[in-house]
């Protein structure tokens, strides 16, 4: 009882460590990346003994200092109660949503097989989508309780652009639904495990490769990144829904961007890209095409698992940091157009044509 | 579920069901709203509806909410604004509102109760609330019911795009 209660303590505990760690790596790879696209030297103020790590010291130690340390603010006329609450209800809601997102396959020590996931749920991708449409709240209270014209019209913007992608995001999640015929992303992850022919790894994308660009586009669009940041939007709104935030408040919101990008990422790489699958890795040992094999003890084939997660979504972290990085901004019209003529009538057909398939096969 | 959290929650509830009607600021009695809605579908979760809570959030919470919120932020209704300040609205909202507790303990509490208590009525049956059991009870037994839902939720949407092509105009 006690070891249950403890195990699934540490396996809840890896997964926020892993997130919060990898939001704060984000930090430096947005500063030092975009540094780079721009043709600047960029995050190179701060050093320790003369040693700034590439900017590393910048912006893993020097900038929460400051931020931690930093004047909180809350305006006169603003609502003391919300402008606290909201930065937390953001971060909080997508934090948790990691909590059904596995991030390997299982470990076996001492005679117990412990499943790589801190909560298994059977409504899993569910789950994540609630806890993601939730985080909206933060931009929503952060925009009113704020009490100021820029803040609310980020928030406004915030409310109608979260709302308007979540439809085509969830659409495109039941053609993935239809092809697993679960909603366990652990499960996703392991029919993931089978080859086509015997050779090609059967992950998503090769099933639902219009699914995954929708999802990609919706989910940057959740982030409220450039192209889609017309909720911050800083040459119109100043700094958006969190132009009154300053200090750890705004290092919360900061993160909860990062922990967004980490989320979509994560779900790209669980439902398209083989989650912790490495290519003829099976549970004990590889086993290749042409017959060979190459056993391996569990513990190794479950930290290569893990790490194979773990590249795969910091590479999808990367790719959406790029894409910040090298798109302008969508005019508000633009997005709306996008999101509601655009993505939603396709995935209204991925979900159709996948139908038609499923039903085909099932004959 | 256990007494203990079944109390728990059901306080956070209540209290959270009473902020709705009891705060001035309407953005306040929305994200009340939002919170009940929230704390409802957490013990939904712990009577084996896992699907039910999911959609509870998804729908309520994150959809239909932010769309309250979105147009109360749009208006812009201030704390002194309230719009069912008259007593004849509010003798009609105490009426209605007894009528509907009426109906809910005669046709919910009543029937049920001699099945509450100690034991909650035993432990349910194998793969209750699943996905897959709430999907094939839909599209079998309810499939009437279900296809006249999309039916109506057509006629909204359709009724919808009318209104606003005729404000255009």
């Amino acid at each position: 009882m006690w070891i249950e209660t403890g195990i699934v303590a540490i396996k809840a505990l890896v997964v926020i460590l892993m997130v919060l760690n990898l939001a704060g790596i984000l930090g430096w790879v947005e500063r030092k990346g975009s540094a780079l696209i721009q043709d600047r030297i960029g995050a190179n103020r701060a050093s320790v003994f003369g040693i700034a790590a590439a900017g590393l010291v910048n912006t893993m130690m020097a900038d929460p200092l400051k931020f931690l340390t930093k004047e909180d603010i809350i305006p006169a006329r603003a609502d003391r109660l919300l402008h606290t609450v909201a930065p937390c209800v953001g971060l909080f809601a997508v934090t948790v949503a990691f909590a059904a997102v596995p991030f390997g396959d299982v470990l076996q020590v001492g005679g117990r097989t412990i499943n790589l996931q801190a909560v298994p749920l059977n409504i899993g991708i569910l789950f994540v989508l609630a806890m993601v449409s939730l985080s909206v709240y933060g931009v929503v209270l952060g925009g009113w309780a704020s009490n100021d014209r820029f803040s609310l019209l980020g928030g406004i913007r915030g409310s109608a652009q979260v709302i308007s992608y979540e439809i085509a995001m969830g659409l495109s999640l039941v053609a993935v639904v239809m092809t697993y015929s679960t909603l366990d992303l652990q499960e996703m992850a392991r029919a993931q495990g089978q080859l086509i022919g015997g050779w090609l790894p059967a992950w998503g994308i090769l099933y639902q490769p219009l699914a995954f660009l929708i999802f990609f586009c919706a989910g940057i669009a959740e982030t409220k990144r450039v192209p889609f940041d017309l909720p911050e939007g800083e040459s119109e709104l100043v700094s958006g829904y969190f132009t009154e935030y300053s200090g750890v408040k705004y290092l919360m919101f900061f993160m909860t961007d990062f922990v967004e990008i980490i989320a979509i990422s994560g779900l790209v790489t669980t439902m398209f890209f083989g989650a912790w699958q490495v290519p003829y890795l099976q549970r004990d040992g590889f086993h290749f095409p042409g017959g060979a094999s190459m056993l391996l003890p569990q513990i190794i084939v479950a930290v290569m698992q893990v790490l194979s997660f773990m590249i795969k979504v910091f590479f999808f972290c990367w790719l959406q940091i790029m894409i910040r990085w090298t798109l302008p901004r969508l005019r508000y019209d633009q997005l709306m157009r996008f999101g509601w003529k655009g993505l939603l009538p396709v995935s209204l057909l991925n979900v159709l044509a996948t139908a038609v398939v499923a039903l085909a096969v099932q004959g | 579920m256990s007494p203990v959290l079944f109390v728990i929650l059901a306080a956070m509830l209540i209290v959270s069901a009473l902020g709705v009607v009891l705060q001035r600021s309407p953005i306040r009695c929305a994200l009340a709203l939002v919170t009940t809605l929230f704390v409802l579908a957490v013990i939904f979760l712990f009577l084996d509806a896992q699907l039910v809570a999911a959609l509870q959030v998804i729908v309520y919470a994150g959809a239909i909410m932010v769309l309250f919120l979105f147009v109360i932020m749009l208006l812009n209704l201030q704390q002194d604004v309230r719009a069912m300040a008259w007593l004849g609205a509010r003798v009609v909202a105490v009426l209605m509102g007894s009528l509907f507790l009426l109906a809910a303990v005669r046709f919910f509490v009543y029937p049920l109760a001699p099945r509450l208590g100690p034991g909650m009525g035993g432990a349910p049956p194998e793969g209750f609330g699943s996905t897959e059991q709430l999907g094939q009870r839909l599209f079998t037994h309810y499939l009437f019911a279900f296809e006249i839902t999309s039916v109506l939720l057509l006629v909204a949407i359709i009724g919808a795009v009318v209104l606003a092509k005729r404000k255009l105009a």
